[in-house]
This record gives C-alpha cells, structure tokens and sequence, in this order.
C-alpha cells in the first residue's frame, strides 16, 4: 500500500507550506516530516511529498539524496550516530565505536536483524565541547566512555 | 572581570523563557530600537564594529547597508544557525538558553533594513532546539514583540524556524539559500549578491546567530563601549568554544583579542592530565593549524590573519602529542571529501582524491611523493571553486602538510 500521511500531519503540511511564497519551499521541512511518519524517504514517499506540493517527483529525488538525514532505506528503533569528526577524534571516538560495534553486533550503515538499532558514523553534530559524543535518535549523548555508553544503550528497549 | 554580552544567563534556570528574559530587561533593546531612524541603527552597529561570527568575518553593518531601501520587492532576514564548522558550539548555546536575545537581534536588524519575514535555518541535528525556538516564537509572539505592529510601532514581523537535513554546505550563505527555497544545497555564483539578489530573488540579509545575538547588546550598551570591549573593527566578545584534550572544554565568552594560550590555559585550564599540547585549531576546522608555540596570539580576524590562520567561528580544537598528526589529517580529508557538494570539479575531484591518498599514507602503503601530490591537489582547489568550502578544505590540508611534514613522513618510514 502506498504511504499516506495523517490527518494532523497533513495539518502540518498545511501550515508548513503557508510560510513560504512559493510551496516548493515547503520540500525539506515536508520531508523531514514525511522521514518522521514513514521511517524513511524511498520512491513512494518521494511521489506523495511530489503529489502535495505540485511538483515532479525527480525534484524530490533530487533533494532526497543531497541530505544526510533523509534516509531511503528504513532504519531501527534507535539510531546511534556516532560523532567521527576531529575532536571526537581527539578524545578517543574510534575506540568507542569499536566498543558498540562489538556490543550490538554490527558495523556503521546497517541494523541489527531485530530492527532495534542502527549504527552510523557522522561528520560533526556541534556538540564537540562534550567530545567523545553521539546521537540517539534525536538525543545528545556527550562526554561518552565505554561504561557511559553500555548505560545508555542498556536501558533502551 | 569581562563583559559578558551573550552568555550571562547561560545556566541560569529557565532562562530561555520570555518571563525570565523580560525580568533581566530582556527586550528593552528592541522597544528602544524602534524609537530610533532604521539608518541610524545601521550606522551604529558599523560604528561598533560588529563582525559576522559565523567565519567570514563582514561588518554586519556594512552588509546591511548594501540592501536597496527602495525595493518593489519583499525583503528578507535569513538566520544561519546551520552551526556545521567542526569545532564550533556557540550558537547551539545561544539558542538553547538565550533564544529571546537572539529574536531581539533579529527584530532590530528587519527592522533597519526594512523586513518583514525572517527565517532562522536550523540544522537538522539540532531538533530539540528547534523545538525550544518555536515554543520561544510564540511566548514572543503572544507579549507583542513579533506579528503585526510590534510594541505599537507599526512594523510587523513574521519570524520561521527552517530546519535543514544534514549537509555542511548549507552553512554557506548561498547554499543555505538554495535549500530553503527546496533544492539541494549547491551555492550559488557571486555576483549578484544576496543583498540585491537573495531568497526568491529578492534582497537577503544572511547572518549568523550570533551576529545577531549581538546587536541588542549594541543598542543596550552603545557602539562606543562595544566597540573599546574588543579590537578597532573588531568590537565586542567571541563565544569561544574549546574542545579538545583540555581540563575544561566548553563556551568561554571573552573580549575579541583575548590569546589563544589564555584561552587554552587560564580559561579551559590548560592540558588534560598529563598531556602536552601539540597543535591548535583555532577558528573551526577549516582554519589552518597553529603549532603550540604559535599560540600567544590575539584571537582577533586581523592578528590570525597574520599568522596565516583565521578566527573564522572561534570553535578552537586543541590537539596534544599523543594524537598522531596523519589522524587528524585523515579526519580534516575525509570530512571535505564528504561534504564536497559535487558541483564544482577542483573541489569533488581534488577533495576525493587527496582522501584517497591520505588513506594510503596511514596504512603507510605511501611514499613521499604522494605528499607532494596532496599538496599539489590541494593547491589546484585554491580558488578555483563557486564558494568559500574549495579554499576552506585546502588551507587546513596545506597547513599541516607543512607544519607537521617530518612527522608525517616519519610516520611512512616505520
């Protein structure tokens, strides 16, 4: 079945695209929405975000693939991105990312067969004053070692 | 003591709501500003000397000023909060505790140049901060300061958050342009500039938040005392963000001019444990490396200018010897390489390839001609791209290729 967005989504979009003078430039905001509701942007989403704004689905191809958070294949519950940029660096990420690699069972850019979590590896996310750090889903972890991060991801579900 | 401009009320609770602002005489600025002539707002803050903080540095008043005052078209305020630059924490602190300081900034710049829409480009990353912005928009909204006929002053001003989706080129102004008009954030050439020719077409002031967040100070404190707080052309304070192998990493508000070894040792409380220090990033990732006896310099545009480097967001990122220089030579290449957006051939080629290369050197399957090659291809980017990411990938690279070569090489020879 193609994907359809909710009623208070489609409210959202609404209000998203009564910013803008032209509704092309509701897109990204759209489709982080749509990256929200459906877990991922892949063909069929990218041909509903193209059909509620008038424009060509290649359009939102186009879009799609430029952006790092606009993912086209699903991904888990939890998303662990883990900060790989130069002052992670410095206060020892790569070892960390061992230390979860080997505790979760896979390598940055899959999920586990559960679906539970996902691993990545970014560039930056702006928090380098609390390096070594990482994101879960949509949440700061900073000033991580190896007995903070088992922690952390011990407790989710 | 130094003046803290910005992050006085950093910690304090609650303090990024408007009941907490408002007891501090939170947007006094703006009921002042808007008795004052839009154009002698301008001229106050060129008198200040405000420089944009998000890296290149432009006088913000100068930037103002080059907006047509007489314009058949709508204008528009772009707040760049994409806080991309490697090293650079500041405004993500701005916003999370200063929100209303930085709706201020905004409200007094729309009103001198004559705008009536802003939007504030977010990050993706930084989700929850959108969200306390959004919530911060509306206690603003509600007490009068935003919407139409603001404090009864006759100006009205709409003001969105617009989140982007991860891409460090959107921190590029006219990158960050593209993308909220909807498209992939490729930059655009110059001329024309946003001023004249910005978002939709239409004339565009783009600035950083923190520029911004200053620009109540100046109304508050006047240009005068702003400008004595800092350097001659260069007023006010930075937010310096310290990260690295320091005791305490984190935002450090000090006067412009203050040195990068006071920063480094009697603010971040020098090196951790007993780490010596080895090199510093002073300004964000693409500023050039600065060895440890370089670094009794004012950390102002002018004086790291001379040294080669640049202040550029003051995210300073301090590296100590037991970090190997080829690591952080792979980070530096491999972050450019990735962020390239494609669109110009010096910078997705050289940056692609100089990655390729230096992966070779630190599994040592290398020789020192491919360090000359490096160089080589770092030297074909300089200047030769669309936008600024072409200069600001070359320069680190050549830097340490230069400043930490025998280690580099030696590096080969194990």
């Amino acid at each position: 079945m193609s994907p359809q967005f909710s009623e208070k989504a489609l409210k959202q979009v609404e209000k998203i695209v009564a910013r803008y003078p032209h509704k092309e430039a509701a897109l990204l905001p759209v489709l982080v929405l749509a990256r929200r509701e459906f877990g991922r942007i892949a063909e069929e989403e990218e041909k509903l975000v193209a059909a509620i704004l008038g424009i060509k689905p290649i359009k939102v191809r186009e879009v799609v693939t430029f952006y790092s958070m606009l993912n086209r294949e699903k991904i888990g519950k939890y998303h662990i991105q883990v900060c790989s940029n130069i002052s992670c660096t410095v206060m020892g990420a790569e070892t960390l990312l061992d230390h979860i690699r080997k505790k979760i069972g896979i390598e940055p850019g899959q999920t586990t067969e559960d679906g539970k979590f996902s691993l990545s590896t970014v560039e930056c996310l702006g928090a380098c004053e609390m390096a070594p750090c990482m994101m879960v889903n949509e949440h700061y972890y900073g000033n991580l070692d190896k007995k903070k991060i088992d922690k952390i991801l011990d407790k989710m579900e | 003591m130094s003046e803290k401009y910005l992050s006085r009320n950093f910690g304090v609770t609650d303090s990024h709501k408007i009941e907490v602002y408002l007891k501090g005489n939170g947007y006094s600025a703006v009921r002042n500003a808007l008795k004052i002539k839009p154009e002698n707002i301008i001229e106050e803050i060129k008198k200040a000397g405000l420089r944009g903080r998000g890296g290149a540095g432009f006088p913000a008043g100068v930037k103002w000023g080059f907006v047509p005052k007489k314009t058949d078209k709508p204008k528009y305020l772009c707040v760049n909060a994409d806080e991309g630059e490697p090293g650079t924490v500041k405004d993500r602190y701005i916003m999370t505790h200063n929100p209303h300081q930085l709706f201020e900034g905004i409200i007094i710049a729309s009103y001198a140049v004559g705008i009536n829409t802003a939007f504030i480009y977010i990050r993706g990353e930084y989700e929850n901060i959108a969200q306390r912005l959004e919530e911060a928009l509306d206690e603003a909204r509600a007490e009068g300061f935003l919407g139409k006929n603001i404090q009864g002053s006759g100006f009205n001003l709409d003001v969105y958050v617009h989140r982007g989706a991860g891409a460090y080129i959107c921190g590029e102004e006219t990158a960050l342009l593209e993308s909220l008009e909807g498209k992939r954030g490729n930059p655009r050439l110059k001329p024309p500039f946003p001023a004249s020719v910005g978002l939709f077409n239409c004339p565009t002031v783009i600035n950083n938040v923190e520029t911004l967040a200053n620009v109540p100070v100046i109304i508050n404190v006047g240009a005068d005392a702003f400008q004595k707080t800092g350097q001659k052309g260069d007023g006010g304070t930075r937010i310096f963000g310290v990260s690295g192998m320091v005791k305490k990493p984190g935002v450090y508000e000090l006067p412009v001019g203050t040195t990068l070894r006071d920063i480094i040792f009697k603010h971040a409380g020098g090196m951790k444990g007993s780490r010596r220090l080895k090199a510093v990033i002073p300004g964000g990732m693409s500023a050039p490396v600065l060895t440890a006896d370089e670094i009794d310099v004012p950390m102002d545009f002018e004086s790291l200018m001379e040294k080669k480097s640049m202040l550029g967001s003051a995210g300073i990122i301090v590296i100590d010897q037991e970090t190997s220089m080829v690591d952080v030579l792979k980070v530096v290449t491999k972050f450019y390489a990735h962020e390239s957006c494609g669109q110009c051939t010096p910078c997705r080629i050289g940056n692609a390839w100089i990655y390729r290369i230096v992966k070779r050197v630190a599994a040592r399957e290398a020789g020192k001609r491919d360090l000359d090659t490096i160089c080589r291809l770092a030297n074909n980017m300089l200047g030769k791209t669309l936008c600024p990411l072409g200069d600001a990938a070359a320069m680190p690279i050549l830097a340490i290729m230069k400043k930490f070569r025998t280690e580099i090489e030696s590096h080969l020879e194990q």
